[in-house]
């Protein structure tokens, strides 16, 4: 069978342009890695938030509302697949009379082929990987990780944990983590310290969006209340140890700070997932903003290549608000592309979609300005491709020793080339070569995308020949 | 305008810059013009498998001369470039294999070649102890084995500077022009002149050979490779199996790479190539059969890469008969890795002499050459 539209990821996006999809009676495939819908954000939503659940009401009002969204997207009749790893995306040739695309998936150790007129990626993001002295020592891991434990069965950190960086997303956790009973050593702010200079030109844009507002300054003010250890302008921070943690270090402007430290959460801010749509060669742009790549979309959410959208964080970091407009302007534009909806009732229905989004936009200028990328200098012995063990200083090298090609110096350091596919490295080694050339950040580009997307074995991939034949 | 190059090598790729290395060394000024960046195509996609096995007659004064500078490669370029060598076998997985490796084996004793021999089941069991047992034997070469790609392409360019190589890159060439005794390069916007140049473009090979108004029939070869995740070293040699596509190694950093010949994709453009993951998946059966256990490790990456091919499957490697001044150095079809080292040297040979003691005649560009004009 040929879908009208695979959707790749089963968060807000990719759940609520499902619902509206089968509303204008499209046929919808929705695939998705994890056990169950909700995407990050709303992660194990489903379960969490049974009757008398005490994690949902600790996980907050934003969390909960996620179980009505699930529940519609069961109902909409969309052909869900959780479970299944998409790792490969091709269009069929040119030469076929009519457009259709072919999504690889793996289920169950199985390999199969799942065929669509459009591809909607609903991928959402990652977090961007920040490399600092001794980040790699076991007892460091993202604020992202832990809220993943904690979505998934609601294991907390043992002991206490400090938490350093900067964004919603930390001060977020750091509200769960307390309510649930979480011990907190610390919480070391990464953001530069002229909070109010900086945010003031934005503040009036924001107030559209007051109650988000309101939401993050409560966080603030329960951490205060609870006489939390609060440090600000927080640089330099190093993890320190034998064989795991044992210690953090960090500068302030008033001078440099130690202490002792089993477990270290870290967080800068989220990057849109872009591996599909670089390794499919659409065009992207930079966001100076966001210090970080996102596809080019029209209107619509079309990217450079006809019948492919994205929605939601993979279009750029907007939340979960903004994610359910894309998702329902993506869907519009899914509609419109196959002829099932008029241009004048498109044209509409998305007056009303970027209504939405630009109201739930209103606080990003805000905060992108509060919680800007970090800029620090990483020091040459700070590894920076994890897979295969590459320090800056060794990429640094490299990068001066000829053109400023992220794909030069991918084949002549590796960084890039391990598992992870430059998910860790890709952005710190395209700083350190606009470093090396003195050149700004938004030209360097980034190295190309080899297939598979996702982890695949060579048992699986063989399965493949077994599907078709 | 710049003036003052004795020869121009178009093309980064190791065989521009072993031919780069050698011409500099006999004391020619050398300019190297790269499109993209050293290694860009298929020697950075290549993988590197130095090997005299089974390769065409035609070839072997050629492979085995690199052979033996594979062997003391340090001496060229001041690194081992990471070539080990763990031997090369061929297996024989049916009767008709066997057949066809045994009769090659006494075809090539008969001409004095004895760098293959046959090995039985036992011999190969104790080789590649990881193997399942079935297979009827195999031909074997102890000196072949494989090289670091990356590696290879870095030492390569590092001996190229010391040799005061002039190295551009980015500077893809798109006009040639032939003055007298010279011939006008443009690239990215520079133009350079020389009274000899190398065309060594790889899989671009054949557009070079037309801006100079050489019209060859040559055609392109995708070839697939598939990386995995490390393991504890356990198999030496390189493994390919008689009129089966395979080739299977481990390398020096414990990761399997699969290949064997298997086509990708062309894009659109014509200038890159794509994974055909269907082709990919079917040519696993072969390595699946012979190693199971590769069933459970993950694949790292998986890419394709091009390079020219002619029909004879040997390469092109000569003066060119219809542009005087011209050299030609490409078509290697999907194995002229092994070959850098000896190719370079006849490359420099010709640079500087205009002759070689080598016999070239399989590899005439005239016996590809077509009858068009050039437009
Ligand atoms: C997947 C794969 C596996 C292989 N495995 C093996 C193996 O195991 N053993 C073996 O012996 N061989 C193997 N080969 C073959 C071997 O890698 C190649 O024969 C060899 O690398 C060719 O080198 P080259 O320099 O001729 O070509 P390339 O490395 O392709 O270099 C050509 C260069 O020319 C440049 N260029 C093109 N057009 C222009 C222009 N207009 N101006 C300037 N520059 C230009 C390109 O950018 C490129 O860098 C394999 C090849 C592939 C693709």
């Amino acid at each position: 069978m040929i879908f009208d539209t695979a959707i790749i990821g089963a968060g807000p996006a990719g759940m609520q342009a499902a619902c509206d999809l089968r509303a204008r009676e499209l046929s919808v495939i929705v695939l998705d890695e994890q056990p169950a819908p909700g995407g990050q954000i709303w992660r194990g939503v489903e379960r969490n938030c049974q009757p008398g659940s005490e994690l949902a009401q600790r996980l907050g009002a934003e969390y909960r509302q996620g179980a009505g969204v699930a529940r519609s997207f069961r109902a909409c009749g969309a052909d869900y697949r959780p479970l299944s790893r998409v790792w490969q995306i091709e269009e069929t040739g040119p030469d076929a009379t009519e457009q259709c695309w072919q999504v690889f998936v793996i289920r169950e150790g199985q390999a199969e082929v799942v065929e669509a007129r459009r591809v909607l990626l609903a991928i959402g993001a990652q977090e961007r990987p920040v490399p600092f002295p001794g980040w790699t020592h076991p007892g460091v891991m993202t604020v992202g990780a832990a809220q993943i434990m904690l979505k998934s069965g609601g294991l907390l950190p043992e002991g206490p944990v400090w938490i350093c960086g900067a964004g919603p997303l930390p001060l977020l956790y750091a509200h769960q983590l307390r309510k649930l009973g979480g011990q907190i050593a610390g919480f070391l702010d990464t953001a530069p310290r002229d909070t109010v200079r900086r945010g003031l030109p934005h503040l009036s844009g924001a107030l559209r969006d007051w109650k988000s507002l309101a939401k993050g300054l409560a966080w603030q003010a329960g951490l205060r209340a609870a006489g939390l250890r609060r440090e600000t302008g927080v640089r330099q921070l190093r993890a320190e140890g034998k064989d795991r943690l044992e210690r953090i270090r960090w500068e302030t402007p008033e001078g440099e700070k130690t202490a002792p430290a089993g477990v270290l959460l870290i967080h800068e801010g989220l990057v849109p997932s872009v591996h599909p749509t670089l390794s499919l060669q659409c065009e992207h742009t930079w966001s100076d903003a966001q210090q970080s790549l996102r596809p080019v979309l029209d209107a619509w959410g079309e990217t450079t290549r006809r019948g492919l959208f994205v929605a939601g964080d993979a279009a750029g970091i907007d939340g979960a608000r903004a994610a359910l407009a894309k998702g329902t302007l993506a869907a519009v534009g899914i509609a419109r592309s196959l002829d099932v909806l008029s241009e004048a009732k498109a044209k509409q229905a998305r007056a009303a979609g970027d209504r939405a989004l630009s109201k739930a936009r209103a606080t990003r200028p805000l905060l992108d300005t509060l919680y800007p990328a970090p800029e620090g200098k990483i020091s040459d012995d700070v590894i920076v491709c994890r897979c295969e063990e590459l320090t800056a200083g060794q990429i640094r090298a490299a990068a001066g020793r000829g053109s400023a090609d992220p794909n030069r110096v991918k084949s002549e350091t590796r960084a890039g080339m391990g598992p992870c596919q430059g998910r860790q490295c890709g952005y710190t080694v395209a700083r350190l070569i606009a470093e090396a050339h003195d050149m700004p950040r938004a030209e360097v580009g980034f190295h190309n995308i080899r297939p598979p997307l996702k982890p695949v074995s060579v048992g699986e991939l063989a399965s493949l020949g077994k599907a078709k034949a | 305008m710049r003036a003052g190059a004795d020869l121009i090598v178009i093309g980064g790729g190791l065989h521009g810059l072993s031919a780069a290395l050698q011409s500099a060394r006999r004391g020619l000024r050398v300019v190297l013009l790269e499109g993209a960046f050293t290694g860009r195509h298929a020697s950075g996609a290549t993988a590197a498998g130095v090997r005299s096995l089974a390769r065409a007659v035609e070839e072997l004064p050629l492979s085995l001369e690199a052979q033996a500078q594979w062997e003391d490669m340090t001496a060229l370029v001041g690194d081992d470039c990471g070539f080990h060598a763990v031997g090369q076998v061929q297996v024989a997985m049916d009767a008709e294999a066997k057949a066809r490796i045994k009769a090659r084996i006494a075809r090539l004793k008969a001409a004095g070649m004895h760098h293959e021999s046959w090995i039985d089941p036992d011999r190969l069991a104790e080789l590649v102890p990881v193997m399942q047992p079935g297979a009827l034997g195999a031909a074997y070469v102890a000196l072949d084995g494989s090289a670091d790609p990356h590696r290879t392409i870095r030492a390569f360019r590092a001996a190229c500077l010391e040799a005061d190589v002039e190295i551009l890159e980015n500077r893809p060439v798109t006009w040639l022009g032939r003055e007298e005794t010279h011939w006008t390069v443009v690239a990215g916007g520079t133009s350079h002149v020389a009274p000899t140049i190398v065309n060594a473009a790889g899989a671009w090979g054949r557009q070079i050979a037309r801006l100079a108004g050489d019209l060859l029939n040559v055609g392109i070869k995708n070839s697939m490779m598939i990386v995995t995740e490390r393991c504890e070293p356990c198999l030496g040699p390189v493994v390919s199996a008689q009129n089966r596509k395979l080739s299977f190694k481990q390398t020096a950093d414990g990761t399997f790479l699969i290949g064997g010949g298997v086509q990708g994709r062309l894009r659109p453009d014509g200038d890159s190539a794509s994974v055909d993951f269907g082709a990919l998946s079917g040519a696993m059966s072969t390595t699946l059969a012979l190693f199971p256990w590769v069933a459970d490790l993950r694949l790292v990456r998986a890419w394709a890469g091009m390079e020219a091919a002619t029909a004879d499957l040997l390469p092109v490697i000569g003066p060119s008969a219809r542009a005087p001044g011209l050299i030609h150095a490409f078509g290697f079809s999907g194995h002229g890795f092994q070959l850098v080292p000896s190719v370079g040297r006849v490359i420099a040979d010709l640079a500087e002499t205009g002759r070689t003691r080598t016999d070239l005649s399989a590899f005439d560009p005239g016996r590809l050459a077509t009858n068009r004009k050039a437009a």
